[in-house]
């Protein structure tokens, strides 16, 4: 497809210099930018303290000797962190998954009443960002109204807030607004009830969608930082950044540097795995209202 | 709606008339529907309600109340305002939280649409551009923003090395009232660049080729063709970007709490971060959501005009 310029002008001699030259800055300039502090990481953690200290810097670690990475991962438990990461992440999927997908089903489907005044009470909430609410949802957290449960320290702290997604909600029932109602109505009229439909039509048709929220929602529980912090002090319990940045101070230089090249390894792999999912959930992303 | 629909299937005169006996099993299946609705509503209900609707009342609550959560807060009116206002710290924090938004927009804006601009001309090396420029993104920001602290250190860190490797005096960085705060948004930016390039390159991807044709056709230069073509396609979600920039960028904690704690002498103290220490240093929640309130109602306005220009988008 014709973009910018035109594919004459790149046809041109003149043209084919500055082509490759723009292109051989860009690709050096992002190697530079994104890639070379990912190395810097890498190969530091390797480097002893006396080592990181010297200045000039090695370019290349002087041993590569990998006994750093177990010191870190003995030192920093970062097996427990990485665990209760997991377990906070996998969590809220479930949980985002069952409550959203079934509400969006009943708010694009089953249509009750007032079900555009529900719809519209939770895409307000896209409005107001988490983090001006921080301390009232904390108290919530800490004291949950008429039940009055401490959910502190416990995995609920992170599940039921995650459930809570406006924007998941929206994703999800703009997409099932899409599929053809003679398809349900044909179940219906075989005795099919709404959980058989929303189970064996529903879902099956949604996967794509389904994806992009399951990485969006794992992503996201998995990167944060300030609820964790705040919902789960106790060091057992922590998360993987919160776990990292509370322990950050007592480490010497190159281990916490190895923590953080493992600390960073899920979300990349995920990525390699994922990326046209995730990239895909972006765009959804840009167009949020 | 679903009466209608049920008129629909089996058209009948007078069916609205409630008394008429075939319309007790529409009512009834009309009721059974809306059971069944809000049962798959239900979990949902209760997640909204206790963690996004009841914590937006609370906040109003907590902001006029003096509360030590063993008995009933006490109403004070605007004792909680009055009392974080006269903190030195207030002034320091809305103007490094604007300082940053705004360097954030100068540093952190044009960027990815500049990079995404190259990217779509670009006919090599395209899966790795785009691959590499996220993946800053895909880490988790603490892990980020700690590794940048180390890149930051005075002594060995990589940027003073990368000076003094081009004959340049160093920087102290975040140690500085002068460098802190620039230093804070280079993490910032450069952490959350990748989205903006992606989601660009997205939009520009969509502007027809004719269009460029014509405009070449009318002697446009490239940078015109930018300026008169480019720009006026993307101009809506330039926009959006821009007000979702600003929102993101004035909830800014994650740095200031992990690289300077507000320091040095409160230059990169901002607005969520006094908001957390007059909560969790202070253990003044009243003056904490006081701060959370105003944050609210500075993004509400932002986010509200976002809405009105994502509608627009939406409707083109």
């Amino acid at each position: 497809m014709r973009t910018l310029v035109s594919p004459l002008a790149l046809r041109t001699p003149r043209g084919r210099i500055i082509y490759w030259t723009i292109l051989m800055f860009t690709v050096v300039g992002f190697t530079g930018a994104f890639v070379f502090p990912f190395y810097w990481m890498v190969s530091g953690a390797l480097k002893s303290p006396d080592e990181l200290a010297q200045i000039p810097p090695s370019f290349f670690p002087k041993s590569v000797d990998f006994s750093v990475y177990k010191e870190a991962w003995d030192q920093l438990q970062l097996g427990v962190f990485l665990k209760n990461t997991a377990v906070y992440a996998g969590g809220a999927w479930l949980f985002t998954l069952a409550v959203d997908v079934s509400a969006a089903y009943a708010l694009s489907k089953l249509r009750p009443v007032l079900g555009k005044l529900v719809l519209g009470a939770m895409l307000a909430t896209l409005m107001i960002p988490p983090m001006v609410l921080l301390l009232p949802t904390y108290l919530v957290a800490k004291d949950l109204p008429i039940l009055h449960l401490d959910l502190l320290n416990t995995p609920w702290a992170i599940w039921l807030p995650a459930a809570a997604n406006g924007f998941f909600v929206f994703l999800l029932k703009r997409f099932f607004d899409s599929i053809p109602k003679e398809l349900l109505e044909a179940a219906e009229i075989d005795g099919a009830s709404p959980l058989r439909i929303l189970w064996s039509i529903v879902l099956p048709v949604s996967r794509p969608i389904i994806g992009v929220v399951s990485i969006l929602s794992v992503v996201t529980v998995w990167k944060d930082f300030v609820w964790p912090l705040l919902v789960l002090p106790e060091t057992d319990k922590m998360s993987i950044s919160v776990g990292i940045a509370s322990l950050s101070a007592q480490m010497p230089q190159n281990v916490l540097i190895a923590s953080l090249v493992i600390a960073s390894l899920p979300t990349i792999l995920v990525f390699f795995v994922f990326q046209r999912s995730i990239m895909a959930g972006l765009t959804a992303g840009s167009l949020k209202g | 709606m679903t009466v209608t629909e049920e008129r629909v299937r089996r058209p009948q005169p007078g069916a609205t008339d409630p008394r008429s006996p075939d319309d007790h099993g529409a009512l009834r299946r009309a009721v059974g529907r809306n059971l069944t609705a809000y049962g798959f509503l239900c979990a949902a209900l209760i997640c909204f309600a206790l963690f996004s609707w009841y914590p937006m009342i609370r906040e109003i609550v907590l902001s006029f109340q003096q509360n030590n959560f063993v008995d009933p807060g006490e109403w004070v009116g605007f004792d909680n305002f009055r009392t974080v206002i006269a903190d030195p710290a207030f002034r320091a924090a809305w103007l490094n939280t604007a300082a940053f938004s705004g360097l954030a927009l100068v540093i952190g804006y044009a960027v990815p649409f500049v990079l995404a601009v190259v990217l779509n001309e670009l006919k090599h090396a395209k899966a790795y551009l785009r691959f590499v420029v996220y993946l800053p993104v895909m880490l988790p920001p603490a892990v980020a923003v700690l590794l940048f602290k180390w890149f930051y250190d005075p002594g060995a860190g990589l940027f003073n090395q990368a000076l003094d490797a081009a004959h340049l005096p160093p920087l102290s960085w975040l140690d500085s009232t002068s460098t802190a705060l620039v230093s804070l948004v280079i993490v910032s930016t450069w952490m959350n660049l990748g989205t903006g390039t992606l989601i660009y390159l997205a939009a520009l991807q969509s502007i027809p080729g004719d269009l460029y044709e014509s405009a070449e056709l009318d002697g446009a230069g490239l940078f015109k063709r930018v300026w008169h073509v480019t720009i006026p396609q993307t101009k809506l979600i330039l926009l959006v970007m821009l007000l979702l920039q600003v929102v993101a960028t004035m909830q800014v904690f994650i740095e200031p709490y992990l690289l300077t704690g507000g320091g040095p002498e409160n230059a990169t103290v901002t607005v969520a971060y006094l908001m957390y220490q007059y909560a969790f240093n202070f253990g003044d929640f009243g003056g904490g959501s006081a701060l959370g309130l105003m944050l609210m109602i500075v993004l509400l306005v932002f986010s509200t005009i976002y809405l009105r220009v994502s509608r627009e988008e939406a409707e083109r």
